[in-house]
């Protein structure tokens, strides 16, 4: 069994139209080499499912997203990713706002392969306007609460960074918060990878970091080698985010052809020659991770 | 309690909002901008032991970390706090935390997600975040560092991020419990605790008149019969702000950074 893919051929595998969920956390964790194979692509409509950084801020100036369903879309140390924010001001992105922790519980009931899980969360809200699908539930118990039936969100693919994997699909992703990779994966039909570092058996050159494997092989449909992969976000415990980078990204948002700016700058050739482009190995494997 | 040293707005509305937290047991204390994260760890510090807080990452930690403190230099964690585990404790209901609305209305419902119409905003804001799932969960206490009728609107907020005391939101007709603990700004102290819920001021800061608050609110307020003077800053209170904030951050969030005497 070897699950090794290049980031070609996991996009040769989507289709227009898919629901694909992104792991990570903001400008944290984010397959974004996967992501810029997706924006070299004629991938179209895609409903993109994620807690957003410039993955999702990305896949909108590029009109690869045609919906969002999202908890939040951010880079942090800048409070609205500006391309998001652009592209909703436009009117040109369909938007399934929900709150953080539903959607948790969406990713939950897809793993759990329930067609939805009870909540509070959202009653009363304007998340019940944004999502004019969801249907209340009440309780079959001498409590007769009214509840949110919180639907699965079932993903066609889910996209994740990790720290190493091997060539079976075993993964450990370093880093204070596993964020909800581990639901992602859970949630989706296929899921694929990419790693700072590729090994053939976990077992033999990572065993007394097996706590950091937040889900297990079977989930994993394919594994793609991509050092300095997150690039310009951050992974734990390698490298921070790359705050000057992405002001200049947010600058050119701007402008009225910012992306297109930043596209050829920066994504357009291979994704051999893009850790070159943002200023080579050495300054990227140093970049600091941000204190709080 | 008078003090010799002077003192600033920000400081004075610092100590007025670690008092949201007096009493309020054990529980995860989030004060979400400068402000309100220096007023959560001036309580821990002074009356507040037992509430809990984060390093604003992954871990509970018993000595809250100051503003800007480098990552090498953070205080050793007592606990682990992830996202996930954040979830379930504010499902739990035990938290409180204290954040920003850019709208609050009359019934106390929050909008940090838009300006305008949620299809096309005119100005997208944050989006709804953690709010839904906070507000119907446990007490939200908020900081508004410039009180005017753009915040504290007229009619009802843009987008209804965190819910409040309106009825006509909640399926069957049927008001669930919601828990607004205090709101602090740059004027007074105000509460959601008079009849019907409404807004009522509870403490106005030195200088600041009932009317001059009402001018700048959207919707009636009610003045609590004792109503108090917002206590001055007490030395003690004083050097901890400065421990919690070395770099001074808290001088850029109230404009003009005034002081907390008007001048007469």
């Amino acid at each position: 069994m070897n699950k090794e893919l290049s980031l070609r051929a996991v996009v040769d595998q989507l289709r227009d139209g898919m629901t694909i969920g992104i792991g990570g956390w903001g400008p944290r964790r984010k397959p974004m080499a996967l992501i810029r194979e997706i924006l070299r692509s004629d991938l179209k409509d895609l409903t993109i499912v994620a807690y957003g950084g410039p993955d999702v801020g990305m896949l909108c100036a590029a009109g690869k997203a045609k919906r969002l369903i999202y908890g939040f879309v951010s880079l942090d140390f800048i409070p609205i990713e500006p391309f998001f924010r652009k592209s909703r001001e436009a009117g040109g992105i369909e938007a399934n706002e929900l709150d953080e922790g539903l959607l948790v519980l969406g990713l939950e009931a897809a793993g759990q392969r329930l067609p939805f899980l009870p909540t509070r969360v959202g009653l009363g809200s304007d998340v019940m306007a944004f999502n004019p699908e969801f249907r209340l539930v009440r309780s079959p118990y001498d409590d007769g609460e009214t509840l949110l039936a919180m639907p699965a969100i079932e993903l066609d693919v889910a996209l994740l960074h990790t720290t190493r994997a091997d060539r079976l699909g075993n993964t450990q992703s370093d880093g204070p918060d596993p964020y909800f990779d581990a639901l992602f994966a859970r949630a989706s039909k296929q899921c694929f990878v990419t790693t700072e570092e590729l090994v053939d058996r976990m077992d033999l050159s990572y065993p007394d970091t097996v706590k950091s494997n937040l889900f297990e092989r079977c989930l994993v449909t394919g594994v793609v080698e991509a050092p300095l992969g997150a690039h310009p976000t951050a992974a734990h415990d390698l490298y921070g985010w790359d705050a000057e980078h992405l002001k200049e990204y947010a600058e050119l948002a701007r402008q009225d052809d910012g992306w297109t700016t930043y596209f050829e700058k920066y994504v357009a050739g291979d994704e051999a020659g893009y850790v070159e482009r943002v200023g080579g190995r050495e300054r990227v494997a140093g970049l600091a991770l941000p204190a709080m | 309690m008078t003090t010799a040293r002077e003192f600033t707005l920000a400081e004075l509305v610092i100590c007025a909002a670690a008092e949201a937290w007096r009493g309020g047991g054990e529980v995860l204390a989030t004060g979400i901008g400068p402000l309100p994260r220096i007023a959560a760890g001036l309580a821990k510090l002074t009356f507040a032991p037992e509430i809990m807080m984060t390093d604003g990452e992954a871990y509970l930690v018993e000595q809250p970390v100051p503003l800007g403190t480098p990552r090498a230099e953070r205080p050793a964690p007592a606990g682990w706090m992830p996202y996930s585990r954040v979830f379930n404790n504010v499902w739990s209901g035990r938290r409180h935390a204290m954040v920003t609305p850019v709208q609050i209305d009359r019934w106390a419902q929050g909008n940090i997600s838009a300006l305008g119409d949620p299809k096309k905003p005119k100005v997208q804001l944050l989006g709804v975040r953690g709010f839904p799932g906070n507000s119907i969960s446990h007490r939200n206490s908020m900081f508004v560092p410039h009180h005017s009728t753009r915040t504290f609107v007229e009619g009802e907020v843009d987008v209804v991020a965190s819910v409040g005391y309106g009825d006509k939101r909640w399926p069957d007709g049927k008001k669930r419990q919601v828990d607004i603990g205090i709101v602090v700004t740059n004027l007074c102290v105000m509460d959601f605790k008079g009849p019907d819920d409404a807004a009522r001021v509870i403490s106005l800061h030195p200088g600041v008149t009932f009317d001059e608050v009402q001018a700048a609110t959207g919707f009636p307020l009610l003045l609590r019969d004792a109503v108090a003077t917002t206590p001055i800053p007490t030395d003690e209170q004083l050097s901890i702000i400065e421990t919690l904030d070395p770099k001074g951050v808290r001088t850029s969030v109230i404009k003009g950074n005034p002081p907390g005497l008007r001048a007469a």
